[in-house]
């Protein structure tokens, strides 16, 4: 196989690298920082990027080290979308006075994180696998830490990297041991390698904790409250959604086709890790006032209810999990979308507080957060609905029930705290609210977006369709 | 296009018509309209149906319709009715028809809460078209959630509280209906998701030993099932009239209807193992409620109380698992709809004009507000069970029909359960006797109007159903007890 054919068969790769340079460019040849000029570049390209691979795409190179399923294509369109929908939303604040300067490497940093988790999940050996993952880890640290005269961002940006290289070095272990009992990192020649001895159990433990972190499953959570409230909020939303999707797309994706024979061992583990998950980080985003940080813990319960979907380890429960994680993409990115648009106009207050009333000025924003909220507590017949009774149903049907019932019961702490909101912006009295404001069109286009995804993504069923006809390992 | 997806689609276009009407009368205007339609379909839809079963049709659901939706896991939007549904469609529309008027002059923000009342309304009409589980689920949610809105922005009292409950009690009920649906669903052999389909496959006994109770207390909690009712109370209280009208005029019905035709239907042999011990709580529900409502002092509560105890004797009668006894839980499902709603309209009506409900603070009333005054007294009646109106047939037939059962645990619940008509004449005619009659004792109250047009249309047609069902009640009952048959053949063993 020649070089020319490598390429193409990893098409989407090369067009993003393309687009990364080609805003690199832009961002070096303007006179002076533009972000309205450089949102717009960054916003055209990926739509071009979008158009290019909507196409899903097998294909392999490199001996194998690189292997791209269709349904890895698909995934990959996915978390292009969504960022797409993070840099629509992202304008305002970069025309801020004190981050004008950054725009370009706003646009940039996404990009190579993006570009990071399309290595992610098509890789075809555990060392792709881990190149793809620094790349979106490293560059994500400066992203946290953007606002770095702000004192929480320069903060979170420390914690987040620290936990990060953390996280690596475990995994790194981990996959140091599987080399070490199988004399491989190739995924397909390590399927019938690993039988489960203790070692590669240890090493299974260890590559999950790695990317426990990533998820931010519990008992590896802790850093994500601080990073997520300091960090600018499209950054938040970016790393809640698409480092997130990427991650428990790889994650199940890589414990069914490589520790496919350790099954029992990885789905108790998972079964205990997820209901824990769910119900601390519940019990404490019940205590949030500070929505960014109660965004934290509603994401730590999201994904442990993504995560359902891979205790079923089939097809059914792959489509359930990327479907899941669409749905999630449009709810989480309109709610910090509204976050992102409030906060602009309140000094950067980020209080529930600071919401109440809100329907009286701004009924529209508030219609979109309350719909984002439902979809994400799983009301019908909003998107949410549809995607928890999806992995609920592949979870059942692998026989978690117990586990199943347990994440139930917590969909019902979660609608308590997502109420909250509702109540606050609907009911509760506020003297001073929020003055009525429009946003900028490319903001309202992100929303609007958000919001149809929302409403059609649950009620035609050809998304779903469509994962379930690619869904392959 | 099959009639019964109208149900769906014209609370649609009526949100439509709602988001984008521009002032309060054409709110009003899209909401008659749209409640009008809804009201002459229903009764177009009963004509209809009794039409073709003269004609013979055995079929146990007609109007079928079934659109593949998700494939991947047999789930269709397929739509039909029975007897059963017929008569509970035409209930819903009666109440969303009525519901309009009682809420004609409701402040502030109008437009919403109609929005919300009609995404309510669209749930529950969705829920008695539909035979494909997921999608009768998928209703039975929709129906859910805007009651916190509904009581939360435009309710009374501790709303925040009530609201907050209400809705949190029921999710967790759906949590328990979630787990149910899905055990039903791959007990069955994970090959459709219909109702009817369902039915005619064998679902383990293990199976349905498990999942039973989930199905049955997920809808029990929203037929005010004992010890899971106490939202009801809180949540009625602190509702707008119109909604405390459609909340225990219809959405409870979803309960019991539920619980007969998911439950029940589809899992026999679980209801076989758990039927004594549901039957025991239904029981305490029916006394219980009827006792509690005899302490009350707020006219809301008593009347939540009641339909406590009512709900809880539809549950009972469905329990009893013979024909006439299903027929008569049917039967008291569409009297207390009614009768209920009837109530709450006019307590809404007494509460916009005295701003009490404490039953100590009114008297006299009779003279003041004839009209809603002679309403009361009729509702007051019904619900004692008076022959003539509709609460007389429903529970006669409910005790006839408990009473076949020969063995001493049956006729031991029944005959506890029977206590509850005495207890129910105590509240109502204590009620009666202290608001209505007697002097007035607050001067304020002797400048207050009778009701206005609006509200009097309301009230006149919920009185006129509530006759027509106790006078003539043998084309319902007749409705009824065919589609009631295969339910219970199922049953028996």
């Amino acid at each position: 196989m020649d070089i020319t054919t490598a390429l193409l068969s990893m098409q989407a790769e090369v067009s993003l690298v393309a687009i990364l340079i080609i805003v690199l460019l832009t961002d070096l040849f303007l006179k002076e920082s533009n972000p309205r000029m450089m949102q717009s570049v960054s916003c055209i390209l990926l739509v071009v990027q979008l158009a290019l691979n909507i196409v899903p795409t097998a294909g392999e190179a490199f001996g194998g080290m690189y292997h791209s399923t269709e349904m890895a294509s698909v995934v990959k369109t996915i978390l292009t979308a969504g960022t797409l929908l993070v840099f629509l939303q992202s304008g305002e604040w970069l025309e801020r006075e004190d981050s004008r300067r950054k725009s370009g490497e706003f646009y940039l940093l996404t990009l190579s994180t993006l570009l990071g988790m399309y290595f992610m999940v098509s890789s075809g050996s555990f060392i792709l696998f881990y190149i793809g993952l620094e790349l979106a880890s490293i560059p994500m640290a400066c992203l946290v830490a953007l606002d770095k005269y702000r004192h929480h961002s320069a903060e979170a940006g420390a914690k987040f990297i620290l936990n990060a290289m953390f996280s690596s070095a475990l995994m790194l272990y981990g996959i140091s041991m599987v080399y070490g009992t199988c004399g491989t990192v190739y995924f397909a020649d390590l399927t019938s390698a690993l039988t489960g001895t203790p070692l590669q159990i240890l090493a299974m433990v260890f590559f999950f904790s790695g990317l426990g972190f990533k998820l931010s499953l519990v008992p590896f959570h802790m850093w994500t409250p601080d990073v997520y409230q300091g960090a600018p909020t499209a950054v938040t939303g970016y790393l809640s959604v698409i480092s997130k999707g990427a991650a428990a797309f790889a994650l199940m994706s890589i414990l069914v086709k490589v520790f496919g024979g350790m099954c029992e061992q990885w789905s108790l583990l998972l079964s205990i890790v997820i209901v824990v998950t769910i119900t601390i980080a519940n019990i404490f985003a019940i205590l949030q006032t500070d929505l960014k940080r109660f965004m934290a813990y509603s994401s730590i319960s999201q994904a442990g209810y993504i995560m359902l979907a891979a205790l079923a380890g089939d097809g059914q429960g792959m489509s359930s999990l990327v479907y899941y994680i669409v749905v999630y993409i449009v709810a989480n990115l309109a709610i910090f979308g509204v976050i992102s648009a409030v906060e602009q106009r309140t000094n950067g207050c980020v209080e529930r507080s600071a919401y109440a009333g809100l329907y009286r000025t701004n009924p529209h924003l508030t219609l979109v957060m309350t719909l984002a909220l439902f979809s994400l507590g799983g009301i019908p017949p909003f998107a949410g609905f549809f995607s928890k009774f999806f992995v609920f149903a592949a979870a059942f049907h692998d026989g978690h029930w117990l586990v199943v019932f347990l994440a139930l019961i917590n969909t019902i702490i979660s609608l308590f705290y997502y109420l909250l909101i509702v109540k606050a912006m609907y009911i509760t009295p506020n003297d001073n609210p929020v003055p009525t404001f429009r946003s900028s069109a490319l903001m309202r286009t992100s929303l609007l977006l958000c919001v149809a995804g929302i409403i059609v993504l649950g009620l035609f069923s050809s998304i779903y369709q469509l994962l379930s006809d690619v869904a392959t390992f | 296009m099959n009639i019964l997806s109208l149900f769906v689609l014209i609370p649609l276009l009526m949100l439509l018509g709602l988001w984008i009407a521009r002032n309060l009368n054409q709110v009003r205007g899209v909401m008659v309209a749209g409640s009008t339609l809804l009201l002459i379909l229903s009764a177009y839809l009963t004509v209809s149906y009794i039409g073709l079963r003269n004609a013979g049709a055995t079929d146990e659901m007609l109007f079928t319709d079934s659109i593949s939706w998700y494939a991947p896991l047999h789930i269709c939007y397929s739509v039909g009715v029975d007897g059963i549904s017929v008569v509970m469609l035409l209930l819903s529309a009666i109440i969303v028809f009525t519901g309009t008027f009682a809420s004609w002059k409701l402040q502030p923000l109008t437009k919403e809460y109609f929005l919300w009342f009609t995404l309510l309304s669209t749930g529950v009409f969705g829920f008695f078209i539909s035979t494909d589980l997921f999608t009768m689920f998928m209703f039975y949610e929709v129906a859910l959630i805007p009651m916190y809105l509904l009581i939360g922005v435009w309710g009374s009292g501790r709303k925040e509280y009530a609201a907050m409950k209400l809705t949190l009690m029921l999710m967790g009920g759906s949590a328990f209906l979630l787990i149910g649906i899905l055990g039903i669903y791959y007990g069955a052999g994970a090959e459709t998701m219909n109702v009817l389909e369902i039915a005619n496959k064998y679902i383990p006994t293990e199976i349905q030993r498990i999942f039973f109770p989930a199905v049955f207390l997920g809808f029990g909690v929203l037929g005010a099932l004992f010890p899971f009712h106490t939202w009801s109370p809180d949540g009625h209280a602190s509702a707008p009239t119109a909604v405390s009208m459609l909340h225990a005029g219809v959405l409870m019905k979803l309960g019991g209807y539920g619980c007969f035709r998911v439950a029940m239907y589809l899992m026999p042999t679980g209801a076989a193992i758990w039927g004594d011990l549901f039957l025991i709580l239904t029981t305490i529900s029916v006394v219980y409620g009827a006792f509690s409502a005899v302490v009350q002092t707020d006219l809301k509560y008593i009347n939540a109380y009641s339909s406590v105890s009512h709900c809880g004797l539809v549950l009972f009668a469905l329990l009893m698992m013979t024909r006439v006894s299903a027929t008569g839980a049917i039967l008291q499902m569409l009297s207390h709809g009614l009768m209920t709603a009837l109530f709450f309209a006019l307590i809404g009506m007494i509460y916009g004009r005295t701003h009490t409900r404490d039953i100590r603070q009114l008297s006299g009333l009779m003279k003041i507000m004839p009209f809603l005054a002679v309403g009361y007294v009729i509702a007051g009646l019904a619900n004692l069970g008076l022959p003539g109106l509709s609460g007389f047939i429903a529970e006669m037939t409910v005790f006839v029909g408990s009473f076949q059962h020969t063995d001493s645990f049956h006729r031991i619940c029944t005959i506890i359960a029977t206590t509850s008509i005495v207890i129910t004449a105590v509240y109502i005619l204590r009620v009666v006797g202290k608001i209505l009659y007697g002097t007035c004792k607050n001067p304020e109250h002797l400048k207050l109007t009778d009701a206005t047009w609006d509200e009097r249309f309301a009230v006149i047609c919920l009185i006129v159903a509530v006759a027509g069902l106790g006078l003539a009640p043998y084309w319902v009952s007749n409705v009824i007890s065919s589609s009631v048959e295969p339910i219970i053949s199922q049953l028996s063993f």
